[in-house]
């Protein structure tokens, strides 16, 4: 099965998990995605191979601005009506504060969608969504469906 | 060298990658690094593709390459390299990333003062002035002194 028919059927059936383990780098560093309270949450699992500063600990940065990304795109990919893999043109993540040995979660919040283009922005936070430890911007070319 | 900055390259060595446990994960390593600029290889592997149909590398590959070339620009331009933390990045995906091909991100801090650090870098295949991706990153510099010492301690 390739990945949008991947996709098709996990917005069928309502779970997006099979798609979101059908990305090999999704799987490498612990992306899982679910919907709760009708919102679409990204999980990035705790592993220790994911830490960047191991003092703190804290995880890598790229770590957390891969995982920004990915909850954008997953998002984009749920709240579309559309099937297709959208690109990214480019991501700006701010740090807010180290993310520490535990689990991340994110929300993507799609600010505006044109027929080319669609601005995301997404949040991650670990204990308490009011103090997320990174926020990202993002980008994306829409293909012409 | 200018300024007599950038000590800091000379002490670093090829250690960064085995203190950064998602640096050596990934098999990541330095191949260049110097205060002027720092290049980093990140190999090609299967389980980092994106789209396993088209093989290409996932944009988050791209990004923590860049986030630790910029992160090990910003400790080589340093006197006494110590924590630093990425403040901010942006990446431009210019294009997709050659399917089998390593990748490697060049990065260079153009300016660092007592407290903040900025670095401009490229991520490339062969071709360094053909990229797949452009940064642009700030870095907090967390305190001055105890080095890398202090760092490996956990302190």
């Amino acid at each position: 099965m390739t990945l949008v028919e991947i996709l098709d059927q996990a917005r069928k059936s309502g779970d997006f998990s099979s798609f979101a383990e059908a990305i090999p780098y999704a799987r490498f560093i612990g992306i899982s995605a679910a919907e709760r309270e009708g919102a679409l949450i990204s999980t990035l699992a705790f592993r220790e191979g994911n830490v960047g500063n191991p003092a703190l600990p804290a995880l890598h940065g790229g770590v957390v601005g891969a995982f920004l990304e990915t909850a954008a795109i997953f998002e984009l990919l749920w709240a579309r009506e559309t099937v297709s893999l959208p690109k990214t043109i480019n991501v700006t993540v701010d740090y807010l504060r180290p993310a520490g040995p535990r689990d991340c979660h994110a929300r993507g919040v799609i600010t505006k969608q044109g027929r080319r283009i669609a601005n995301v922005s997404v949040e991650a936070w670990q204990r308490d969504p009011a103090n997320p430890v990174a926020t990202a911007n993002c980008h994306f070319l829409l293909r012409a469906d | 060298m200018d300024n007599g900055r950038g000590k800091g390259a000379d002490r670093l060595g090829a250690g960064y990658e085995a203190r950064v446990p998602h640096v050596r994960e990934l098999g990541m390593r330095a191949t260049e690094v110097g205060a002027e600029r720092v290049v980093m290889l990140q190999p090609y592997q299967e389980r980092l593709v994106g789209n396993p149909e088209t093989g290409v590398l996932h944009g988050g590959v791209v990004t923590t390459l860049i986030d630790s070339a910029c992160g090990l620009a910003v400790l080589a331009a340093m006197d006494d390299p110590g924590p630093i933390a990425t403040l901010d990045l942006r990446i431009d995906y210019l294009k997709p990333a050659t399917p089998g091909k390593d990748l490697l991100a060049t990065a260079s801090c153009y300016k660092l003062t007592r407290h903040i650090a900025f670095v401009r870098a490229t991520a490339h295949h062969d071709d360094a002035d053909d990229p797949v991706a452009a940064a642009q990153a700030t870095f907090i510099i967390k305190s001055s002194g105890g080095g890398l010492e202090a760092d490996r301690r956990g302190a």
